[in-house]
């Protein structure tokens, strides 16, 4: 059977292999995984290619200089400089698989027993670890290959071991950060062993890292290797090997440069492939789940001249925002995320920015404060008591910010300095916005601690934010904001992240200083709630446009826009006791992507006729006075979606 | 009366040993019914989840007993876990941490079931029809969740705690993180669920009248403490505790008629609420 619910659109399938294969088919990677495969296949064959002998001495021949017979020359003895490189590179790469190998085996799974088991395990390992980061590397190497005379896989293997303990802290590091997600929480309900935790949930998430440090270590132990062939430990002559092949030619390299060329510059461009193979492999191993990097290649600013001044503001508007658009990405590819959005902010006005996430109320909050994060303004003017703000300079901006707007976030502990008490932060922002003296912006700090109704704002000052709860930290972000006393408020969210009884002080707070002393207040909220406790007027806003926007009574009693009403019926307080069901929009929020050309909220409306996907929905002025994007709008009604919950039953 | 699915009493859960114990929640007890839904309610820091993770066994139980159709499940080592896994299950509140990435959703929904020695064959099947009963298509089980919506993919962990038919699923603040229209789709989907499987929820929570579109009963906890319970349109009608009440209070109506009333009523309560905190200590 099915539910009631409808089948919901899903993303469109991504291909595992496609993901993977797609990640790595860029010019770079490519490039290095070639030149690292044809370095490798050149000396696993060189039986077969080779053109000489490696040992082959040819005396009447020595030091001769690149020619058709010898490719690269040949050396003091004669041989093959070539065919010497071609089996030299055998001991080197052996050796560094050999060193990666080691050092993964023992440290992938220390690492990560010490970061998901945590406790006395932990501790104990850890002490080793740096007991393991303070022994000097090549001296152990060198007395275990004295020791163990010219066995060299045990000086391989010692080095191998000594690469261990970065690695493990690297896993540990990871796995911690994994252990604390909640799928781990859920693995351990249904009753996982841990063994089956570490194997099927942390480790494929760790796959990433370990191939980064893989191609790391195997980097280190090549130069590594190369390195003690040099100082003459491991291959000895006659025997070829990338290393003592650089020591022979740093003897010779007057007469015959190409041999110390040639041996250090493929030692060189095999640890640099391995480098470069490395990142891209481990992006290509996360690409079939993890989520494309959206990063905004590009700020855009692009705009007409004429539009700012076309847009004259009306003189009781304090804020005024005209057909502002805000696009991310590139000139290319740009992606429109708020579409030709106006209102207005009298003085002394209270409005409410409503939507769903993603429907990019925070965005143009952030345009009209000139605060956007890799976006840009591509169209439209924001006039804030006549002077211009999307065309004003950073300078500019700054002196406006605080002193005429001020802006409050969701997560006021985050934007408290946790190293600096309240009273410094406070203190700073009064002399920043009035350039009193050190006493004098101190008692004006006590004052703003009073406003926000602190009954000791001395004790307050000398608090820590971590001392502090996350009520008293919204208030003190409030009084923070006020300092220069704006005449704008700007709050994001302002109440989401507090418990019902102190989000009711806070908007207490906030409808008092409206009272107190005229501030404006845009707040940002997707809680109906808040709305109808503090707000004047609201702007909701659907994918981008507002689609409606009346007097708070108004649209409570008379929503003029379908996804007003249905936000306003999904909301459970308006549900009666009893009722088995909410009335709820069916579908989901649509991605800028998949925005149409006509009404965006056409494929979940009820009531959606033809003519809705024809072209772009105007706002039309709505029959309590204030303006909806709906063809429809006389037949919007408060209980459309519960009428058509009772009749079909179907959503 | 039949025995309830979950019983808990005088439970205490907290964290360390000896004179270090900082304990969370205290003498705690509750039961829920076959087919009921019980909602705890509380603010940030009252152990509401606390006792959600106690009862699932990711939180240490320091006293008292809970039991599940008669099983005590208080004090269970990992094997005893994975054997009452079938009958108790958890959806989280976030559902972008409460979904391993890296797997693809089948290997999520299926992978409890092979724990408890189902074929991998039936698994499959149960994830297709489970997938299904929460309204997504079956093709979806071979897909990873990073190019899922938050509301879609609560619907999968959803999906994922009935696999192996639970008696009682523990949610714990499991539509807060969803938007308005998808928390009514999840809420909607969950008490279908319930109709058809006869399950039982504890429904853990902070907006109190989001957890009463769901649950019959109400536990309104306070720094650790019960200090109500009742029917829920009861408790949120006339709440006795002063804690309920001023939670109760507190709450925001969409109608801003009403919520002007109610602000007048809430600070009248708090005047008259702190003038009897005031003749108390005058009195003592």
């Amino acid at each position: 059977m099915t539910t009631h619910t409808s089948v919901l659109a899903v993303p469109h399938p991504a291909k595992p292999r496609s993901a993977f294969v797609a990640a790595l088919m860029k010019p770079v990677p490519v490039i290095a995984a070639i030149v690292l495969a044809v370095i490798v296949i050149a000396v696993l064959g060189a039986g077969v290619w080779a053109p000489y002998d490696p040992l082959a001495n040819d005396l009447a021949n020595s030091l001769a200089g690149p020619s058709a017979e010898h490719w690269l020359g040949t050396d003091q003895l004669g041989r093959d400089v070539l065919s010497r490189l071609l089996y030299g590179g055998r001991p080197d790469l052996g050796a560094a698989l050999l060193v990666a190998c080691t050092a993964l085996v023992v440290g992938v799974p220390l690492g990560m027993v010490a970061g998901y088991r945590g406790g006395r395990i932990d501790q104990f390992l850890m002490r080793i670890v740096d007991i393991g980061l303070a022994l000097p590397s090549m001296v152990i190497v060198l007395l275990v290959l004295a020791v163990f005379g010219n066995q060299v896989i045990m000086g391989y293997l010692a080095l191998g071991l000594l690469l261990v303990p970065p690695l493990i802290r690297i896993i540990r590091a990871n796995a911690i950060a994994i252990r604390s997600e909640l799928f781990i929480d859920a693995a351990r309900v249904a009753g996982f062993s841990d063994t089956r935790i570490v194997f099927r949930h942390i480790l494929p998430r760790l796959v990433g890292s370990v191939l980064v440090q893989a191609s790391l270590i195997a980097s280190m132990g090549l130069i590594f290797v190369s390195g003690l062939a040099y100082l003459g430990f491991g291959v000895s002559a006659p025997d070829p090997s990338w290393g003592t092949l650089i020591a022979e030619g740093a003897q010779i390299t007057r007469q015959n440069p190409a041999l110390l060329l040639a041996a250090g510059g493929v030692l060189g461009v095999t640890v640099l492939c391995l480098g470069l193979l490395g990142d891209t492999i481990r992006d290509a191993s996360v690409a079939r789940w993890a989520r494309t990097p959206s990063r905004p290649s590009r700020i855009r600013r692009r705009r007409s001249p004429g539009d700012a001044a076309g847009a004259a503001p009306e003189s009781s508007s304090l804020l005024s925002v005209r057909e502002l658009s805000v696009e991310y990405g590139s000139v290319e590819q740009g992606q429109t995320v708020v579409d030709g959005v106006s209102f207005e902010i009298a003085a002394g006005e209270i409005v409410g920015l409503v939507g769903e996430s993603g429907c990019g109320k925070s965005t143009l909050a952030r345009a009209v404060l000139g605060l956007l994060r890799g976006g840009g303004v591509s169209g439209g003017a924001v006039s804030f008591e006549g002077v211009e703000l999307t065309t004003a300079t950073v300078g500019e901006l700054r002196e406006l910010r605080g002193t005429s707007f001020a802006f409050v976030s969701q997560e006021p502990l985050v934007a408290l300095d946790p190293t600096q008490r309240i009273g410094t932060t406070l203190t700073d922002a009064v002399r920043l916005h009035t350039g009193s003296g050190r006493r004098e912006a101190r008692a004006r700090a006590r004052e703003l601690l009073a406003r926000v109704r602190f009954p000791d704002p001395e004790r307050v000052l000398r608090l820590y934010p971590h001392e502090i709860s996350g009520g008293m930290a919204q208030r003190i972000a409030i009084a923070r904001a006020l300092a220069g006393s704006p005449k704008l408020l700007i709050a994001d969210e302002p109440t989401t992240a507090l418990d019902v009884t102190v989000q009711a002080e806070v908007l207490d707070l906030l409808r008092e200083l409206r009272a107190s002393e005229g501030l404006s207040i845009l707040i940002v909220t997707h809680d109906w709630g808040v709305v109808s406790d503090l707000c004047d007027r609201a702007v909701v806003m659907y994918a981008g446009q507002v689609v409606e926007q009346s007097a708070t009574d108004a649209l409570f009693h008379r929503p003029a826009h379908p996804y007003t009403a249905g936000l306003l019926a999904s909301n459970p307080s308006g549900v009666a006791g009893g009722a088995t069901r909410l009335p709820s929009i069916p579908g989901t929020i649509p991605l800028p992507s998949e925005w149409s050309t006509g009404c965006r909220f056409q494929s979940r409306c009820p009531l959606a006729v033809e003519v809705c996907g024809q072209g772009p929905v105007p706002l039309v002025q709505s029959p309590d006075g204030g303006t909806s994007r709906c063809l429809r709008v006389d037949q919007v009604e408060r209980d459309i979606w519960s009428r058509d919950l009772v009749r079909g039953g179907a959503r | 009366m039949t025995a309830p699915v979950l019983e808990v009493e005088h439970l205490d859960v907290g964290y360390g040993r000896g004179r270090k114990t900082t304990q969370i929640v205290r003498d705690v007890s509750f039961r829920i019914e076959q087919g009921k839904t019980l909602g705890l309610v509380g603010e940030s820091g009252s152990g509401k989840s606390t006792i959600g993770r106690a009862i699932v066994g990711l939180a240490p139980v320091l006293g008292g007993s809970i039991r599940l159709d008669g099983r005590e499940i208080g004090q269970l080592d990992r094997r005893g876990r994975r054997a009452v896994a079938a009958d108790l299950q958890v959806v989280f509140q976030d559902p972008y941490s409460s979904l391993n990435p890296a797997v693809t959703i089948e290997e999520i929904l299926t992978e409890p079931l092979e724990a408890q020695g189902w074929r991998r064959k039936d698994a499959r099947v149960r994830s297709a029809e489970m997938l299904d009963r929460v309204g997504l298509p079956a093709s979806a089980g071979k897909r990873f969740v990073s190019g899922f919506s938050g509301g879609q993919r609560q619907r999968i962990a959803i999906a994922r705690s009935l696999m192996s038919s639970p008696r009682l699923v523990i949610c714990d603040e499991a539509v807060s993180a969803l938007d308005l229209s998808v928390q009514a789709q999840v809420l909607n989907l969950l008490r279908d669920l319930q109709d058809t499987l006869d399950i039982s929820y504890l429904f853990i929570g902070h907006n109190l009248e989001v957890v009463q579109f769901i649950a019959d009963d109400f536990a309104v906890l306070h720094r650790g403490e019960l200090v109500e319970t009742g029917p829920a349109d009861q408790v949120m009608r006339s709440p006795q505790d002063p804690y309920t009440r001023r939670l109760v209070s507190a709450i925001l109506s969409p109608d801003p008629q009403e919520q002007r009333e109610r602000r007048e009523m809430r600070l009248v309560g708090a005047r008259a609420d702190l003038a009897a905190e005031i003749s108390e200590k005058g009195n003592a």
